[in-house]
């Protein structure tokens, strides 16, 4: 497309970022770590799920709902993340990966699980290929329930995180 | 004494108000993309938040991993200390000339390199590879353009350049100037990582040159990387636009001089990051094997730039 | 000590040096004898600096009686300044490799033969930097060849890489022997005088002068390893042992260099002058080039060759545009170009040395030297490390090393030349300043290659991961790691001294004023001062508060240990998944493929059941020196067909000879009337 036409399109368009909601009330019963206040970095890892979490969590990273507004960013390598978001079952396969995946965080560290694969295994318990929810192999400090979570309820955990 | 003060106040200031920059230009890209984006002090937020947390060191990683990042950054610093940003005097018996400047980058990108190398695995062998391999390319193109510029001034020492183009407006204004600084913008987006040469906000491997290279750091390890590779853009980046508008620079201890270079500097740089930020808007990353077609046509415009100072003087 | 004292005790040593390797019991042959060329290294270095120093220049007359009554000149020796820089140079790099020799020799290097020839080698190269006339130089430089080509077969003389580089050494360098003597003998007629300060007293000019330029050119050229008479220094570099490597590309290109200084600077200034552009092209191309293939080579003592090819392409080069700049006018800038070009080739003695001795000792540890095979060398060899982590630093011109030092100066040379009236500098500055600053680049990349791949991450192979210890409780082995680590200090300390060493070369070449030392420190005046010693001291300023804070942080938030590298989460990343010297060097190959020409053969295997499904991939890269494959191998072919016609001339047919006796008689006859 060439830069005129986006230009105008820029132009036309304008914000399409939503207004931010109500902060979220913070939980005094799970407190976060102070050093991750107003800067969080979040690294995705799938253990096995249908992708449908990953598309709202993608809508949720988008223009619309903006979750980078409150300080949370995507990173490619768990050594740069403060946040792990872990989506899915556990799978067998994905058992070691997840546990290597936590390990290469450094701390203070969060577990994130969204989804309700991640909290109980959610359509798929009992399958065979699958090994547990995430909790049985990791502490989680922060869930999203949903079949898939609405982006609105990614975001308000995150903004627990960050703080803003 | 006066000079060396300075320079202390240049590294100061430069070093506050990078992360600034940085914020900045991401600011500018979200707004451009509908977002609101995370604020102009974000960086600022990212590294306190990364001191806090703690460095990682795995087996079969050597000293390089925590030495890296400290060269990184302390290269940085040297860079900006010599720079004219804020100030044209320099320390005495350091000049800033080019080839001091460049070579003491070039401290720093080997840092990286071998930063990525001792990581053992193929990202990072990869990314220092294509780092390396652009650094090599630039290299004819940097030299050959502050060489354009030099040449009515006849002495490669930078500060010198920056107050001569100053004093004489028709020294700025004419095609070898300008071809100089269009080459050297090229030149400071091919060094910085920035677009059209690598993605800085990428999460593809193989797409990511500068990225790649500091997968394996963690905690303040990745915050003296962050902060060295955005002092190398505000040093970059206040150089050229210090060369294209040379005026503002404080040479002596005077509070109002002091605080027009600041103010000066901040209003160049911020407006320098911004169009470059919204550009990159526009802008997708070019395959690697056309960077080299890229850098290759900004040394033809940094060698017409020499013959062109050749034949207007 | 005198200059004559010094060559006196070189001689002394040497015949020493040959004594203990004979008589010497075969346990200490090594120490005994490899001390003793250690003595003619250091004894070199007196000579050398007796031969700057000293004002009258000393001259030292050695007779040389042959049993039967034949007669040659007698030796004549006589340090110029000049020539005292290399005698230091050839003495402190034969000195280190000696010591290095003593732990590391083994097998045939470490035989009589092996350091006689080690002895004679030291002792041809300082006969010339020495020689004050004709005969003496060549006398050296057959005796330098015939030495090297000795020791060059020391190793694993049954492979057949190590006899085809003997080859092409032996007759390339007796090429340019012939090359030499022939120039020599043309100079010499015309100045009727075989002795360097008459001729250049003569001052020759003409189409004589013209042809012996050339064929002194031609001559020093192939020795210094220039682009296109470069092909021999790739393959004999690399297989002689890790010692004799290093004398050869520290020490013994250099006398290339100093003929083709002696040439155009002292015996034909005036037949010189004209062909600046050329001397300067040599140099450009041959940096260029010779980096490029350093660059995307694998093997690690090809890539130390390659690199020593673009080091003296860029001593040419600063040479070419002292030439030029001269040609101008401009002689303050080219005194400076003239110096670094002295400054380039001390600081490459120094790091090329480091550099090879620290290839020996990868090579001892593991027997391997192919960088795609090696890697994590740094846990068990540490001195190694540093050592040649310092050496590839100057290597790659970064500061505060001698490296940068010297193209610091050369680079000051080329943007002060003033090339507004003048055409000729305003074209060939800019080109070779952008060529030069690409061969820098490119530097970089393959000294970070070298380092990298041999010594971080993890090893590549079984042999890499399994390597002999540093430090064994053999007597020779602590000498190893001494000798690298002198070379090392040499380099940093080169750098440190570079305004004292730069001023010193300025009044070798005759100028003064134009160049001082400020505390160490370098200043050209009028043009800019580098001082290594103020630019350490501000990043040591800088790195203090950078320092603190981590200090309070290490004890608020301490590293953690963990046990594998990230690498995307499985155990399954090998080494195997390490990235190699060829893969680093990959998108060089494909950027610069019109330059290289690599050779790339894929062949692909289908199932027999089924033509569409894929059995077997073979892929094959191969890059090779183009000058070689261009020019060298037709030339080659082209001589054994004209060799194999010739040989039809002797069909042992007895008239035939006779008739060809009778026919050089006749011609002889005619020539030796001729008015």
């Amino acid at each position: 497309m060439n830069p005129f036409r986006l230009l105008k399109l820029i132009a036309r368009t304008g914000r399409i970022a939503e207004p931010a909601p109500a902060a979220p009330v913070a939980d005094t019963e799970h407190p976060i770590p102070k050093a991750l206040r107003g800067s969080v970095q979040v690294r995705h890892v799938d253990t096995g799920s249908c992708n449908g979490c990953e598309i709202e969590i993608g809508a949720a990273f988008g223009g619309v709902y903006d979750v980078e507004r409150y300080g949370a960013r995507l990173v490619a390598s768990p050594r740069h993340a403060d946040v792990l978001a872990v989506t899915g079952v556990v799978t067998h396969n994905m058992v070691e990966p997840l546990l290597r995946t936590v390990e290469a965080t450094p701390r203070p560290r969060l577990v994130v699980a969204i989804g309700d694969c991640a909290h109980d295994c959610g359509l798929f318990a009992g399958a065979y290929g699958v090994a547990g929810p995430v909790s049985d192999f990791v502490d989680v400090d922060l869930e999203v329930p949903g079949c898939p979570p609405r982006p609105e309820a990614i975001v308000e955990a995150l903004r627990r995180v960050t703080g803003r | 004494m006066i000079a060396t003060l300075l320079v202390v106040l240049q590294v100061v200031v430069a070093t506050a108000i990078t992360p600034l920059l940085i914020g900045v230009m991401r600011q500018v890209r979200a707004r451009l993309e509908g977002r609101i984006g995370s604020g102009v002090l974000q960086p600022y937020r990212d590294v306190r938040k990364l001191l806090a947390k703690e460095p990682l060191r795995a087996e079969g990683s050597s000293i390089i991993l925590v030495a890296a990042p400290l060269v990184l950054l302390v290269s940085s610093l040297l860079v900006v200390a010599l720079v004219p940003l804020v100030t044209t005097a320099n320390i005495p018996a350091v000049p800033n000339d080019l080839f001091v400047v460049v070579s003491i980058l070039l401290i720093g990108t080997v840092a990286l390199a071998l930063l990525g190398l001792d990581a053992g695995t193929a990202f990072g062998g990869m990314g220092s590879s294509r780092h390396m391999m652009i650094a090599a390319l630039v290299e004819p193109t940097v030299l050959m353009s502050v060489y354009a510029l030099s040449i009515p001034v006849g002495s490669s020492t930078l500060s010198k350049i920056v107050v001569a183009r100053g004093a004489d407006v028709t020294r700025v204004v004419t095609p070898a100037g300008l071809l100089a600084v269009v080459a050297l913008v090229v030149v400071v987006l091919a060094e910085t990582g920035r677009l059209p040469v690598d993605n800085p906000s990428t999460h593809l491997e193989l797409t990511m040159i500068h990225e790649s290279m500091i997968l394996e750091s963690a905690g303040r390890d990745l915050a003296w990387l962050e902060v060295g590779s955005w002092l190398r853009l505000t040093a970059l980046l206040g150089l050229v636009v210090n060369l294209a508008l040379p005026w503002g620079l404080a040479d002596s201890m005077q509070p109002l001089a002091l605080l027009v270079a600041v103010v000066t500097l901040g209003v160049k740089l911020l407006v320098a990051g911004g169009v470059i930020a919204a550009a990159e808007v526009f802008m997708a990353k070019v395959r690697l094997f056309k960077v080299p077609e890229l850098l290759a046509g900004s040394f033809v415009l940094a060698f017409l730039a020499v013959t062109a100072s050749y034949l207007a003087g | 000590m005198t200059a004559v004292g010094g060559l006196v005790t070189v001689l002394t040593l040497t015949a020493l040096a040959i004594l203990l390797a004979f008589a010497a019991p075969p346990r200490y042959r090594s120490v005994a004898s490899g001390g003793a060329s250690m003595g003619i290294g250091i004894a070199g270095v007196f000579t050398g600096i007796a031969g700057i120093t000293s004002v009258p220049q000393a001259v030292l007359v050695v007779p040389i009686a042959i049993p039967g009554g034949l007669g040659i000149d007698p030796l004549l020796l006589s340090p110029t300044p000049l020539g005292g820089v290399f005698c230091v140079v050839v003495g402190a790099v034969g000195a280190i490799a000696a010591l290095y020799g003593i732990g590391y020799a083994h097998g045939p290097a470490a035989s009589r033969t092996g350091w006689s020839a080690f002895a004679v080698f030291l002792l041809g190269m300082l006969i010339v930097a020495s020689a004050g006339d004709v005969v003496s130089f060549l006398l050296g430089w057959e005796t330098m060849a015939i030495a090297s080509t000795v020791l060059l077969l020391a190793d694993h003389a049954e492979r057949p890489a190590v006899r085809t580089a003997a080859v092409w050494y032996a007759v390339m360098t007796h090429l340019s022997f012939l090359s030499l003597a022939t120039g020599f003998a043309l100079v010499a007629s015309k100045a009727h005088s075989t002795t360097f300060t008459q001729i250049s007293a003569a001052q020759i000019t003409g189409p004589t002068g013209i042809a012996a330029f050339l064929l002194l050119l031609i001559g020093f050229a192939t020795k210094a390893g220039l682009v296109p008479l470069h092909v021999w220094l790739p393959r004999a570099h690399p297989e002689a042992p890790s010692h004799v490597s290093a004398v050869m590309s520290a020490a013994m290109v250099k006398l290339g260099v100093y003929g083709i200084i002696l040439l155009v600077g002292s015996w034909l200034p005036q037949v010189a002058r004209p062909f600046a552009i050329l001397v300067l092209a040599l140099g450009v191309l041959s940096g260029a080039y010779g980096i490029l293939q350093a660059s995307i080579t694998s093997d690690l003592k090809r890539l130390l060759a390659y690199s020593t090819t673009e080091n003296v392409g860029l001593a040419v080069t600063a040479v070419g545009v002292g030439m030029l700049l001269s040609n101008a006018g401009q002689d303050a800038v080219a005194t400076i170009a003239l110096v670094a070009a002295l400054l380039l080739v001390v600081s490459h003695a120094a790091f090329k040395t480091v550099l090879f001795l620290g290839a020996g000792t990868i090579l001892h540890a593991t027997g391997e030297r192919d960088l795609d095979r090696l890697g994590g060398l740094i846990r068990s060899h540490p001195v190694t490390t540093w050592t040649f982590g310092i050496a590839a630093m100057g290597a790659a011109a970064l500061p505060v090393t001698s490296g940068f030092a010297a193209e610091w100066t050369l680079l000051q040379a080329l943007v002060h030349g003033d090339g507004r009236a003048n055409t000729t500098l305003a074209l060939a500055l800019p080109v070779t300043l952008g060529l030069m600053a690409l061969t820098i680049g490119l530097g970089l990349l393959t000294f970070v290659k070298a380092f990298g791949m041999a010594f971080l991450a993890r090893p590549r192979s079984e042999a890499a991961a399994t390597p002999a210890p540093e430090f064994t409780s053999k007597p020779g082995s602590a000498a190893m790691g001494v000798a690298q680590a002198i070379g090392a200090l040499s380099v940093l300390a080169l750098g440190l001294a570079v305004g004292p060493l730069a001023t010193a070369f300025s009044s070798v070449l005759g100028y003064s004023g134009i160049i001082t030392s400020e505390l160490g420190g370098l200043r050209l005046v009028t043009i800019g001062v580098l001082d290594p010693y103020a630019l350490g001291l501000v990043a040591v300023g800088l790195a203090v508060p950078v320092a603190l804070l981590v200090l309070v942080l290490r004890r608020r938030v301490p590293r953690r240990e963990t046990d594998l590298a990230w690498g995307c989460g499985g155990v399954r990343t090998s080494p195997r998944m390490e990235y190699t010297a060829t893969s680093y060097a990959e998108p060089l190959v494909r950027v610069f493929g019109e330059a290289l020409r690599p050779t790339r053969s894929l062949e692909v295997s289908h199932h027999a059941e089924d033509h569409v499904l894929e059995h077997r991939v073979a892929f094959a890269q191969e890059v090779s020196d183009i000058v070689e494959d261009r020019w060298y191998a037709p030339a080659a072919v082209w001589l054994r067909v004209a060799g194999d016609q010739a040989r039809r001339v002797q069909n042992g047919s007895i008239h035939r000879y006779l008739a060809f006796s009778f026919a050089a008689l006749v011609l002889v006859l005619v020539v030796v009337t001729l008015p």
